[in-house]
């Protein structure tokens, strides 16, 4: 078996729909232990990407959830304050030396591991999602790209920390800022856009199998013409399965059967009141119209 | 270099790493050592998979991503095979050196006063039509004739766009004076007082620099402008990491990477392949519409759009009020530099002018050196 094949096997049996592409990167970033950087729009799948890998690999997944203003101690490590407070009082009261007491408040046992101090400790390799990474500021880039170079952490109060194993680093990014491109280089890269209409109704058959292949073959089709609009957030695939979903659970088996049933389910598609009146109800019977 | 690959093959594949490279792709050896690895695990073959692999491993962005299905074809239809990648080695760095000394004597921040004042000034020397003798500071760039001087005043704008940043970085680190408390610190300091916090550690509040967008027009009735703003965009790009600049005249283009080349001929290259329909009418609107839709989200809460535009604007007036208004709705700031401003008996009363200036928190002139420091105050100003 070929090698996007057999990783496009691997996820189809996680339930993700990955397209060959995909696939060759995610064996590459298995076999040479590189960080995979997916850019794209929001809502096209890539945080599921790093979900299924773990699924599929069967090991941990480790987020780190990046904004602005992240730094070290809430995405590496920080210590116990409250617990060392408490120690030292303990301490105290046995009278033990300064040096003595200073070495056991700094042991491991007061360390809080943040993620990225926790995905390079594990003893099996976890995946490391690193998301939204185009939130956190220059400065925790660079961080990070040492980090991801040499896979090693140093604590001053405890040493350097290497990684007994190298953690599948994922990172995501919705280019809402240019990243460096020295940390572009460091990752395999790979864009995602929205899906083609096959692929997409094939995700929605695989979230959700009970669904009727007609309505499942009008929705794709709907939200498939509603991403050529001119909208202000264009619905991602999650948008595609909540409205499947809901549609679904009313009982709905054609789009053009209750226009007014339509209407009031397009919240989950629209989520801006601009949005939703960029699409009036003519829209929306024209649209359902052509997806039928 | 690696034996995972055979000699032959590992031949080509450096091949191919050089000619993508020759082409824009920012490939490392490491980036080509792993390729001979990743080539190594597939049969030779393969090509389909070979091309994917490579792909993700040479691709760093969307528009390489783009066009890595031709420069791959490009690099294996046979009769290309041996031809020499475009512009691989060879381009020679600009001498930073000289050039931070060149801008040495000028290295005073003009006061708002020489800056306001050059506008008057200047109306004099225009008639007389010669700028040699003026002070480069105060050249109207339209009126640069010399090829040396007006060499000189690019620079100039670059140089100056860069020590901007410094300036800023370094009233940041005057300004910070937070009264939070450093909990880590503290601590760690109290041991030596057996765990009593007697001496206390606070934590400084990090003011931000401000994240600059820059929007440049360079279209015909911008020509005489749109070089230096282009260097001293390349200076803002440079010195800011999160900085983006965009050019339009009758559609709107991305240029941040191409101004971020260490070399300025590779620049003038790029931006040279990107000019197609440079210098003709603008649509000032239409393009704040096209940069609202797919380039919005890059603006945010700290975010000071510099727009650059004489604001003659082909398009309608209505459009252009929405767009800026859905623009000023997302920026911190939004800052329109006029170089007409600076000439005298000049007023905003074009139907365009008219009705981006609601939206606009700062209206300012931009025609020679000395206006573009005095905007350096503004700027951090968030």
């Amino acid at each position: 078996m070929n090698v996007a094949g057999d990783w496009q096997a691997r996820f189809d049996a996680v339930g993700y729909i990955a397209d060959p592409e995909l696939a060759t990167a995610l064996f590459l970033l298995e076999h040479l232990k590189r960080p995979l950087l997916l850019e794209g729009d929001a809502g096209v799948g890539k945080t599921e990407v790093a979900k299924a890998l773990a699924q599929a690999l069967d090991c941990r997944l480790i987020r780190l959830q990046c904004y602005e203003g992240l730094d070290v101690n809430a995405a590496v490590y920080e210590w116990n304050y409250q617990r060392q407070l408490l120690a030292i009082k303990i301490l105290e009261a046995r009278e033990l030396g300064a040096s003595a007491s200073e070495q056991q408040i700094f042991s491991e046992a007061y360390l809080l591991k943040r993620p990225l101090l926790e995905a390079i400790t594990q003893t099996d390799p976890p995946v490391l999602l690193i998301d939204e990474i185009d939130r956190a500021d220059e400065e925790f880039e660079a961080y990070l790209l040492e980090v991801l170079s040499d896979y090693q952490i140093t604590i001053p109060e405890l040493g350097t920390q290497h990684a007994t194993r190298i953690p599948r680093v994922v990172l995501t990014s919705n280019g809402t800022r240019e990243l460096s491109d020295a940390l572009r280089r460091r990752c395999l890269y790979h864009y995602m856009d929205y899906p083609s209409f096959d692929k997409e109704l094939r995700i929605v058959h695989k979230r959700l199998p009970d669904i009727g292949a007609e309505l499942a073959r009008q929705v794709v089709a709907f939200v498939q013409q509603l991403r050529q609009q001119e909208l202000r957030k264009a619905p991602g695939v999650a948008e595609t399965l909540d409205w499947a979903a809901a549609l679904a659970g009313l009982g709905v088996e054609r789009l053009d059967a209750d226009p007014a049933l339509l209407g009031e389910t397009l919240m989950c598609l629209l989520k801006t009141k601009e949005d939703r009146d960029a699409v009036p109800p003519e829209s929306v019977a024209r649209l359902a119209a052509a997806a039928v | 270099m690696s034996a995972a690959a055979p000699g032959a093959v590992a031949t080509t594949l450096v091949g191919f790493a050089r000619f993508a490279r020759g082409n824009g792709f920012r490939i490392g050896l490491a980036e080509t050592r792993d390729g001979l690895r990743a080539a190594a695990l597939i049969p030779p073959t393969d090509r389909t998979c070979l091309k994917r692999m490579l792909r993700s491993l040479y691709c760093s962005g969307r528009d390489d991503w783009q066009r890595f299905d031709a420069v791959f074809d490009a690099y294996w239809r046979p009769p290309n095979r041996r031809a020499s990648p475009r512009g691989a080695g060879g381009g020679r760095r600009p001498p930073e050196r000289d050039a931070e000394q060149a801008l040495a004597p000028r290295g005073q921040p003009a006061d708002a006063e020489r800056a306001g004042g050059s506008a008057g000034t200047f109306a004099g020397a225009a008639l007389g039509g010669a700028s040699a003798r003026e002070e480069l500071g105060r050249g109207d760039f339209r009126l640069l004739a010399d090829p040396a001087e007006l060499q000189q005043t690019l620079q100039l704008a670059e140089r100056l766009a860069r020590r901007m940043r410094r300036h800023l970085a370094r009233r940041q680190r005057v300004q910070r004076r937070g009264r939070q408390l450093h909990l880590r610190r503290t601590i760690r300091g109290s041991l030596r007082h057996g765990g009593t916090p007697l001496t206390l550690a606070f934590r400084k509040r990090r003011t931000r620099l401000p994240r600059l967008l820059l929007l440049l027009d360079v279209s015909r009735s911008m020509s005489l402008y749109s070089y230096v703003f282009l260097r001293f965009a390349r200076g803002i790009v440079g010195a800011f990491a999160d900085a983006d600049a965009f050019v339009y005249h009758t559609r709107l283009i991305h240029v941040t990477a191409a101004l971020r080349q260490r070399d300025v001929e590779q620049t003038k290259q790029k931006l040279a392949v990107l000019s197609a329909g440079w210098a003709g009418g603008t649509r000032i609107g239409a393009c704040l519409q096209a940069f609202n839709h797919h380039y919005g989200r890059r603006v945010n809460a700290r975010t000071v759009v510099v727009i650059v535009s004489d604001g003659l604007d082909t398009g309608p007036a209505p459009l252009l009020a929405t767009e800026m208004a859905a623009l000023k709705r997302r920026a911190r700031r939004v800052v329109w530099l006029n170089p007409l401003l600076g000439r005298c008996g000049y007023r905003p009363v074009q139907a365009g002018m008219q009705a981006a200036l609601p939206y606009v928190d700062l209206f300012a002139p931009a025609h020679d050196l000395d206006s573009l420091l005095a905007l350096e105050r503004e700027l951090v100003r968030l």
